[in-house]
């Protein structure tokens, strides 16, 4: 990963307990969004930027960032009145308030021995203040994560949250007939761009899931038709079985510090679940129901197991001590519950339900209470969380016709409140989405 | 929230499929069948999709929605699969057990196994070797009917036994 550099370079005016300063409350669904001006950053004319296009792209990409969370509206750029430079230096903020932007990005970018250095503002145009300002120094191809950096800075001074934008999807990518469906692992920037596919579509391949602290993704591979869990190095391309077992491993999610996988294993008929330590290769059985356990996922201190079982009669979701003691079921209301994810907040468990024929994406307590559904359709599971907590992706399938046509998978996002329900765009269909931490 | 009721109309279906039994009970035997009376109880009793292991030796058995349980008719067809591997004791198999779209992926996987082991499960108690026997899910990855519809996964809750040899 190449290095980036960050000197944070103002801090002299907050003066929070003095002034109301803007933010915005994100706990609240549907609200306005806040009007903010995103300037186009000025390029020093002596420095000449192999790509010209670099100060328009960082100017949409951090745009676009903050627009998808659905708490911005950037004001359009034909109504900016102050558009010299001086509005990097000192603002006419009454400008800014005129064409109603609350809060005001202002920026420059040079070249310093052939590195590429950002510069930013952010200004609150009502209490005339600069609210945060940094310095990021890169390789120039970098200018992409500098723009989502920059987009996460903001998002964290303004909700008062850690940002989500510098950070990667790994999916299943799909396409062809639904009998004979070709899937590839994939992994894009979260919006999208920088698209790759990570295998060749010669194995059926299913369920990514991102390592929290390194660069690897867990999945399982029908590689030589023995359905097993493999590790995948990003940067290396280098791939593993995990462990040696007796029968088909599924499921797989890591601890909290990337240790660890805990997984389903299927034997004779009956699934349960292990977590297998991968420095030490130990492998330690932790459920031993004869019904099907599945669907592991730890809490953010490891400390706790979120699971799937139908070991009552139907699909319900449990927690327990993660050496399998004190297993109990935490899911309450009548329906089918399933594919549990503890929020990196550690707050709440989302998963999928199935009630009266629907499929719905929702959120729980750990101990069930204060079950909320954030949407309902026709098909859809498989909710991952963003690294701050604060938004769900999950996967969506259309129903097909009588002739098996029409049928499609597509990833969608929503916020935690249940607003912003956004399609993410790829190249085929997609499913299985897994969202990495903040890029290191 | 407006919820459409698929659970109770498959109920509704599944009652009138029943009324059709019971119906033909006490009238003539109709020629045609409906596809919605190839459904009985969620399980599929159609011939569609079949394929042959042998003559009169069906590849596979179909399963009611969530279910692992195999009803007299699967029962009857790995019957006929258990004696043609005792007349052929070279041939060695793989069961391939299935689910509908209408469940989660991973739930699906561990579905999948259960309905396999339960068809190898039989064919072992009927005295086949385990050692002939290998079992695979895939889960509702590889459906056969690619319908939305229950006809189609009646048809995609199954065991399918190959062979691999």
């Amino acid at each position: 990963m190449k290095k980036i550099i960050i000197y944070v370079f103002f801090a002299l005016n907050f003066m929070t307990s003095l002034y109301a300063m803007v933010e915005i409350d994100i706990t609240e669904g549907n609200r306005e969004p806040l009007p903010i001006a995103i300037t186009e950053f000025f390029n020093d004319e002596s420095q000449i930027l192999k790509d010209q296009k670099i100060p328009t792209k960082l100017q949409k990409v951090i745009t676009d960032d903050l627009e998808r969370s659905g708490l911005f509206s950037s004001v359009k750029k034909d109504a900016f009145i102050q558009k010299n430079r001086a509005m990097h230096i000192k603002p006419r903020f009454a400008d800014w308030r005129l064409i109603q932007a609350q809060v005001l990005l202002t920026g420059e970018l040079s070249i310093e021995s052939d590195r590429l250095r950002v510069e930013f503002r952010l200004w609150d145009t009502f209490a005339e203040k600069e609210i945060e300002g940094l310095v990021l120094i890169t390789t120039v191809e970098n200018w992409r994560r500098i723009s989502h950096m920059i987009a996460d800075r903001i998002y964290q001074r303004l909700t008062g949250e850690e940002g989500y934008f510098d950070t990667r999807i790994a999916y299943v990518a799909e396409e062809g007939p639904k009998n004979k469906r070709v899937k590839k692992l994939a992994i894009m920037d979260q919006d999208g761009a920088n698209h790759k596919f990570l295998t060749s579509g010669r194995e059926l391949v299913l369920t990514p899931r991102f390592n929290p602290v390194r660069q690897e993704i867990a999945y399982l591979s029908y590689f030589k038709n023995l359905p097993r869990v493999y590790l995948l190095n990003i940067q290396t391309g280098i791939q593993e079985v995990v462990g040696d077992f007796p029968g088909m491993t599924f499921a797989p999610r890591f601890s909290p510090d990337g240790n660890k996988i805990i997984m389903s294993l299927a034997r004779d008929g009956n699934s349960d679940i292990y977590v297998m330590d991968l420095v030490s290769r130990v492998v330690e059985r932790l459920t031993d129901s004869p019904a099907i356990d599945t669907s592991p996922s730890y809490s953010p201190d490891g400390k706790k197991i979120t699971f799937n079982s139908d070991r009552g009669g139907s699909q319900q979701i449990y927690v327990m001590d993660s050496n399998g003691r004190n297993q109990k079921r935490i899911s309450k209301d009548s329906g089918n519950y399933a594919t549990p994810v503890w929020s990196p907040r550690g707050d709440l468990i989302a998963f999928t339900k199935n009630y009266q024929g629907q499929y719905f994406i929702g959120v729980m307590r750990t101990d069930g209470s204060g079950e909320r559904l954030l949407t309902e359709n026709w098909y859809q599971e498989a909710p991952a969380w963003s690294s701050n907590g604060r938004v769900l992706v999950f996967y969506r399938e259309t129903k097909s016709d009588a002739e098996g046509i029409g049928h499609s998978s597509s990833i969608w996002s929503i916020d935690l409140t249940g607003f912003n329900e956004r399609k993410l765009t790829t190249p085929l269909d997609a499913s299985d989405p897994s969202w990495s931490k903040l890029i290191q | 929230m407006s919820f459409i009721n698929k659970n109770l109309y498959r109920y509704i279906i599944i009652i009138l499929s029943s009324l059709i039994l019971i119906a033909c009970t006490t009238t003539p035997p109709q020629t045609t069948s409906t596809s919605q009376s190839d459904v009985v109880d969620g399980v599929y009793v159609g011939t569609e999709t079949i394929e042959m292991l042998a003559v009169n030796v069906p590849d596979r058995v179909f399963f009611a929605y969530d279910s692992y349980s195999l009803t007299s008719a699967a029962q009857n067809t790995l019957t006929k699969q258990a004696k043609w591997l005792k007349a052929n004791g070279s041939v060695t198999i793989a069961i391939e057990g299935h689910a509908d779209e209408r469940g989660t992926r991973e739930y699906n996987l561990a579905l999948g196994d259960r309905r396999a082991n339960a068809a190898k499960d039989f064919l072992m108690a009927q005295g086949i070797s385990a050692s002939r026997i290998t079992t695979i899910s895939f889960g509702k990855e590889r459906p056969v009917n690619s319908a939305s519809n229950n006809k189609a996964w009646s048809q995609n809750r199954r065991s399918v036994t190959v062979r691999t040899n």
